[in-house]
């Protein structure tokens, strides 16, 4: 081969990429590197935005606890909405996985089938069905004298979770399906031929081999679930914030957009870092699984 | 007495029958192969043995005890999976130890006898190994010596070197075989490759769509076939249209221009299965004419046209002249190398 074409030849994947690539940068890069710019600048009530470098607004989320408390909430939500779809969604998929042809791809849809529909629409659900004395169940409950007065679940923390697992299950339940794919279909048998009853299959056999798609699952809930601003928004309102209602108030109520991006900006690092933390540990461990 | 026994067993998927009527008796250190196509309900019936399908009729005893009462974790066999199924996220060494733990066998007691099973099979100092980073040959060894070390009573193999290239196949076919003659593991062999079956086994099982065609010793099984099924599937051979004629004194065979005394039972139309090995140049008997010949280093490879359809003939290379292409033979063979069967006359 000449040089010329061996030159053409290496330049051409980054030709081929250079659409992909420039979209990339303009829509994601650019607007990130504008944000994160954003909130070193200062804000005032009447001067509006002053494009200087000052660390007003980071100094502010430092020092103020109700930005410490705020975090402190989003990731707690997150942590447990993470754990509850764990819970929940790992069997599911497990007992999803072994049922037979039809049954199988009927329940399959039921847990998919969420995810076509928006995200609002399920979470006013939840609102519906449990928001104050007007909550379905709770006025169900409350005739069958079950419960004297309404199940809190509006601007609460465990409604949030709830709703907040309930929209995020797909996701869990999709990565540990996709682990069980690649489970031996003998590994059961294997394992009782050897003399493990049920428990044990699961425990020592199955688990570990779909550890890291629940793993997996559980990093892609957890961030979503950080960064969340549907349903946080709908259950939470303005009485209870997490960090990414509070960069929209402080964007298009305070109008403080410095702050807003502040709170974003930050929101957004300690996620990459939860996420690559984790995702290196998770490799690092399961190693041989992985392989 | 049968060690294990398999009485008229079947097995149907809904309507379909996938193994029918399957009877066998295998004795104490027997080393059986389940011969047949794909799709013939070997690993069916191995499954039921192993516990993992319940038999829809028949019964399968084990010294005597019926074994479809016992759950599958309690029948003490030892299987070894075509995919080997071995557990990616445990060692070699805890593979092995897998079913010793599962026995309650005290931890030193485990340990030594995981370091026996897996010298055995020739991975001694491959201990702390996972199967992943192990190649085929090497995860089938940790996959015996996971089955072998429980001391099973029986040891089932479904097709455990088809996915061993060719070479490696045939090194753990002879280990595979001085495995169990030494430790005298009453073993059954699931396999598609007659080679394989007959290497291994002291009797062969041929199966086809489900029903047993013939039970016998590799040599039976080669050289009296029982049906054209197992003739076809064992190897190469011919098959002649023939005629037995009772009315002539003696009664003969007569198989186009050759002919012998007729042997017992058989009247009317039949088949001859005669072996291409079996098969010599003389001067009576089928006329035929060489259609090609190909040299091929031990042995000559004839094609023929005879008067009774296509022949193959093998000659040994004993360095004695052969016919040339085009020229015109007469095939002849012994009576007592052939097989005989009746024939549905058309
Ligand atoms: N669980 C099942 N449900 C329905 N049909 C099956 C099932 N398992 C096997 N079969 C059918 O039974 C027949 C025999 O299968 P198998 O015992 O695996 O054959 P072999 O091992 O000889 O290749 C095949 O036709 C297969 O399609
Ligand atoms: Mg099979």
């Amino acid at each position: 081969m000449s040089a010329v074409a061996e030159e053409r030849n290496a330049r051409a994947p980054w030709a081929l990429t250079a659409p992909a690539l420039m979209l990339f940068i303009g829509v994601l890069l650019i607007p990130l590197a504008m944000t994160v710019m954003l909130s070193f600048h200062d804000w005032g009530q009447y001067k509006g935005i002053e494009p200087v470098f000052i660390l007003k607004n980071w100094r502010e989320i430092a020092t103020d606890p109700y930005y410490a408390e705020m975090f402190w909430r989003t990731f707690r939500i997150a942590i447990l909405t993470t754990l509850l779809t764990a819970l929940l969604g790992a069997p599911e998929a497990y007992i999803l996985n072994r049922m037979s042809g039809r049954w199988k791809s009927f329940f399959l849809l039921v847990i998919l089938g969420p995810l076509l529909i928006s995200v609002v629409a399920r979470t006013l659900g939840w609102a519906l069905l449990f928001g104050g004395n007007n909550g379905l169940v709770n006025k169900l409950l409350m005739s069958l004298g079950v419960i004297h007065s309404p199940i809190p679940f509006m601007f609460t923390e465990t409604g949030m979770v709830v709703a907040l697992a309930h929209v995020m299950m797909p996701f869990m339940v999709l990565s540990v399906w996709a682990a069980l794919q690649r489970l031996d279909p003998q590994i059961e048998n294997a394992a009782m031929s050897l003399g493990a009853g049920p428990i044990t299959i699961i425990r020592r056999i199955i688990m570990p081999q779909i550890m890291p798609g629940v793993l997996s699952g559980a990093i892609i809930v957890f961030s979503l679930s950080a960064s969340a601003f549907a349903t946080p928004a709908i259950i939470g309102g303005r009485r209870l914030k997490v960090a990414a209602t509070l960069a929209y108030d402080e964007f298009l109520n305070t109008l403080n957009w410095p702050l807003g991006a502040a709170v974003a900006t930050l929101l957004l690092i300690a996620l990459v870092l939860i996420v690559i933390g984790s995702n290196a540990l998770i490799e690092r461990r399961y190693a041989e699984v992985f392989r | 007495m049968a060690y294990l026994e398999l009485d008229r067993v079947a097995k149907q998927f809904g309507a379909q029958t996938v193994v029918d009527d399957f009877s066998l008796s295998v004795g104490k250190g027997e080393f059986i192969s389940f011969l047949g196509p794909s799709g013939c309900g070997k690993t069916t019936t191995l499954q039921m043995i192993a516990g993992f399908l319940d038999p829809t009729r028949g019964a399968i005893r084990l010294e005597g005890k019926d074994l479809t009462a016992i759950h599958p974790a309690k029948r003490g066999l030892g299987i070894v999976f075509q995919s080997y199924a071995l557990f990616p996220h445990m060692s070699a060494a805890e593979n092995v130890a897998f079913g010793l733990e599962m026995r309650g066998v005290p931890r030193a007691d485990r340990a030594e006898r995981v370091r026996a099973a897996l010298a055995m099979v020739g991975l001694a100092g491959y201990e702390d190994r996972h199967p992943r980073r192990m190649s085929g040959g090497q995860q089938q060894r940790v996959a015996l010596a996971r089955a072998l070390v429980i001391k099973p009573s029986v040891l089932l193999l479904d097709e455990p070197l088809s996915n061993l290239d060719a070479k490696l196949r045939e090194e753990m076919q002879i280990e595979l075989r001085q495995i169990q003659r030494t430790i005298g593991t009453t073993t059954i062999l699931v396999t598609h490759d007659q080679n394989e079956a007959m290497s291994l086994s002291d009797r062969i099982v041929v199966m086809s769509q489900g029903r047993i065609e013939q039970i016998g010793t590799p040599q039976e099984t080669y050289e009296k076939p029982a049906s054209a099924f197992v003739s076809q599937f064992l190897g190469k051979t011919n098959d002649f249209a023939g005629s037995i004629d009772r009315t002539a004194t003696p009664p003969r065979l007569v198989a186009g221009s050759w002919s012998a005394p007729a042997p017992a039972g058989l009247n009317g139309a039949i088949t001859v299965s005669i072996r291409p090995e079996r098969i010599g140049f003389g001067e009576a008997g089928l006329s035929a004419k060489i259609v090609t010949r190909i040299f091929q280093g031990n042995h000559w490879l004839f094609q023929c046209e005879s008067e009774c359809g296509p022949a193959i003939v093998i000659r040994q290379n004993d360095g004695t002249a052969q016919p040339a292409e085009g020229e015109a033979v007469r095939l002849a063979w012994r009576p007592e190398d052939m097989s005989v069967r009746a024939r549905a006359s058309a």
